[in-house]
């Protein structure tokens, strides 16, 4: 077993691979390994994905195990749900997260709350995998993260890679996790053909069995002036600034959260404990999110340890759909490294 | 149909396609001739910017008109047939897949394509998109949300018959949405409140690329109404004259306060799902053209005296005068200005 830990880098390995392919390297090696691994969503057969989370896994694994579904998010998120609880693994896309309003009550009042309502005596070890994020005009219904909200509900826990390794470790030990575990893909990092490339969605991933453990933060630039904690698309807009302002002697220390529930609050206080400055990036909504929960770690615990503190979030508006709007609400580069300027002051 | 599920099932009219002689008069026959070729032509004029500027390969988020595209080529019939009997008094709850119905119900096409530019002009000054697009002055909307144009239309259609009136809502999904909760939910609940709706279901085959017969149990969404105790019916053939003929009906019961029915109109989706989208899943790719529902009309017309070159080359030109006066006002209006991105997030940012 392989094992990412923070703050070391990934295991070389001189292979390199996109996002969305690691992400069905993981599953497949997972389909290979255990024949309860089933996945099921809209598009993940012929089609493989309309992110190509699935591409060739119908022609490896056969109609069985790779299943299309009917436009009916409420019927096969719950499926997924009853055959966990008898014993299958399934992997259940929801296409896009924005979609989860349909199917919101499966999620959160039952496939989150079996376990504890039984009193641990019936588990659910479910994937829900689901696309997320902005950037390209798709508009208010296909842009969200909502990753804060799937947060906020108890009783799944919500892993966010932000690269291709992460991508691949983070997805086997979902799948191989006895709870639900929701994997949130950012579009703008899969590597897809059809998007805007982004350099570093395609990277070295570790062959053979790789394992991401879920709850584990990992720096990914390190630095000791200024802590950026993120996530996800936005891991790779901070790693930018990170370099750029390194260039001015500035070091940014960059913390990829990976996981949402459970999270690393040691390795967000650790960080901050070193650097006295925190900028939170977060492409989900500012008011009552994930920035508002890291800094409220941080305070919780020592209200003196901060010097400055920055949170960068996409405000409470809908996704606009013009692309100069978009971009005026979207945590990019311009905007890290302004914040970044203002929290040192 | 081979399954006991819809053999039980109440065996819905089907309309057999206009091969007989047509009951309309000829000016309304032209009508719908003009109203689908001007929804093709705008159609046709928006996947061609849509294109212009997507970089070498293909960006979906470059050029004048970003984001992902749903083009309804080749469904015109449907729109055309059922708004026909609409005015712009009664609302129409479309899908991610709206201009057809959009052009057929008479929103204005200067604001739709400044919307769909990402315009401040734009029926949501560029904050809504194509699949979002609400204009107040034809009671049109639409979703991306699958089926969730269903529910809506029954409140719209609660509020005309609260006011006293004979207005009426007509609720669009695709085949492939009336697999969703929302669908079904709507037809029990405007079929027990007599409600003023159409409910119509265009049947293009495909839900992306899983087909109708892997999504669906039965043959036709027709036998469903018979589930909640409305009337269903089934248009085969894509024939802008039968939709026509039943939409009258389905119109004039949900007018007179009879309550909702559900039209079913067997249609083409003659491009991809989505501007992109290579279709590998899809094997009769080729003879898709052939169906076109345009041409073949346009085909009949002619044969009974409706139309000729002349009146052909007129409807077309006014179409493709009227869009790309649309495009160049899209073209030439400004963008929003991004300092303004929270305005309209609660009613005291609305101006209008
Ligand atoms: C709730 C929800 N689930 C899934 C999708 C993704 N999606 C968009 S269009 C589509 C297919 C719709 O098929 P159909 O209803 O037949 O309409 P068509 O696209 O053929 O016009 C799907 C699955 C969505 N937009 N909303």
């Amino acid at each position: 077993m392989t094992l990412t830990e923070s703050p070391v880098p990934p295991p070389r390995a001189d292979r390199r691979l996109s996002t969305s392919k690691a992400m069905v390297e993981a599953i497949a090696l997972e389909m290979d390994r255990d024949d309860a691994v089933i996945y099921l969503g809209e598009d993940v057969g012929a089609y493989g994905g309309i992110f190509s989370s699935t591409t060739g896994l119908l022609e490896r694994f056969g109609k069985d195990r790779v299943i299309d579904t009917p436009i009916s998010e409420t019927a096969f998120v719950g499926l997924g749900i009853g055959a966990a609880t008898e014993g299958l693994r399934p992997i259940v896309e929801l296409m896009f997260a924005d979609f989860m309003g349909v199917t919101l009550d499966q999620i959160y009042n039952h496939m989150a709350k079996i376990h504890y309502f039984s009193g641990g005596n019936v588990k659910v070890p479910m994937a829900l995998t689901t696309a997320v994020g902005g950037g390209y005009s798709d508009g208010g219904q296909h842009s969200q993260c909502l990753w804060g909200t799937f947060a906020h509900l108890p009783g799944m826990k919500v892993v966010v890679p932000a690269t291709p390794a992460d991508a691949k470790g983070l997805m086997t030990s979902a799948i191989r996790d006895d709870s639900p575990v929701v994997y949130m893909f950012h579009k703008g990092i899969m590597g897809l053909p059809w998007m805007a490339k982004n350099r570093r969605s395609i990277d070295v991933v570790p062959e053979g069995e790789h394992l991401v453990p879920i709850g584990r933060a990992n720096v990914v630039h390190e630095g000791s002036d200024i802590t950026v904690v993120t996530l996800s698309l936005s891991v790779h807009h901070a790693l930018d600034v990170a370099e750029k302002l390194a260039g001015e002697g500035i070091g940014v220390e960059v913390l990829d959260l990976r996981s949402l529930v459970p999270l690393d609050r040691e390795a967000i206080l650790t960080s901050v404990g070193k650097t006295g400055r925190l900028v939170v990036v977060d492409e989900d909504y500012l008011s009552y999110g994930l920035s508002g929960e890291v800094v409220a770690t941080v305070v919780e615990h020592d209200p003196t340890m901060l010097k400055a503190v920055q949170r960068l979030a996409m405000p409470d508006v809908p996704i606009p759909y013009a692309h100069d709007l978009e971009y005026a609400v979207l945590p990019r580069q311009d905007k890290i490294e302004a914040a970044v300027r203002r929290a040192l002051g | 149909m081979s399954t006991s599920l819809s053999a039980a099932a109440p065996v819905p009219e089907t309309t057999d396609s206009g091969s007989a002689g047509s009951h309309l008069p000829d000016e309304v026959r032209l009508s719908l001739y003009e109203t689908m070729v001007l929804s093709r032509t705008f159609e046709e004029a928006i996947l061609r910017e849509y294109h212009a500027d997507k970089g070498p390969g293909f960006d979906i988020g470059k050029g004048l008109v970003p984001g992902e595209m749903h083009l309804s080529a080749g469904q015109e019939p449907v729109a055309a047939g059922v708004c026909a009997h609409l005015t712009t008094d009664d609302a129409v709850t479309a899908t991610h897949r709206p201009h057809h119905f959009a052009v057929a119900h008479g929103v204005d096409l200067r604001k739709m394509t400044a919307e769909i530019f990402g315009r401040e002009t734009g029926l949501g000054r560029g904050r809504g998109g194509h699949m979002h697009l609400f204009d107040p002055d034809t009671h049109f909307s639409c979703s991306g949300i699958i089926a969730e144009g269903y529910p809506p239309a029954l409140g719209m259609a609660f509020a005309f018959r609260r006011r006293g009136t004979d207005r009426i809502a007509v609720a669009v999904t695709g085949e492939g949405a009336a697999n969703q909760g929302a669908f079904h939910e709507s037809l029990n609940l405007a079929a027990l409140w007599r409600l003023p709706v159409v409910f119509v279901v265009e049947d293009n085959e495909w839900g992306i690329s899983v087909a109708r017969t892997a999504s669906t149990a039965v043959a036709s969404n027709a036998d469903r109404a018979a589930g909640y105790g409305i009337p269903g019916v089934r248009v085969e053939d894509n024939d802008v004259e039968a939709v026509h003929a039943e939409a009258a009906k389905a119109v004039a019961r949900a007018r007179a306060g009879e309550g909702p029915s559900l039209i079913e109109v067997a249609t083409l989706r003659m491009w991809g799902h989505f501007e992109g989208d290579a279709q590998g899943y899809r094997p009769e790719l080729d003879s898709v053209a052939g169906l076109d529902p345009i041409p073949r009309y346009e085909q009949r017309l002619r044969e009974a005296g409706v139309l000729d070159d002349a009146v052909v080359a007129r409807v077309k030109e006014s179409a493709s005068a009227r869009v790309e006066d649309a495009v160049a006002f899209a073209k030439s209006s400004p963008t929003p200005d991004p300092t303004d991105v929270m305005t309209y997030v609660f009613a005291e940012g609305a101006a209008r």
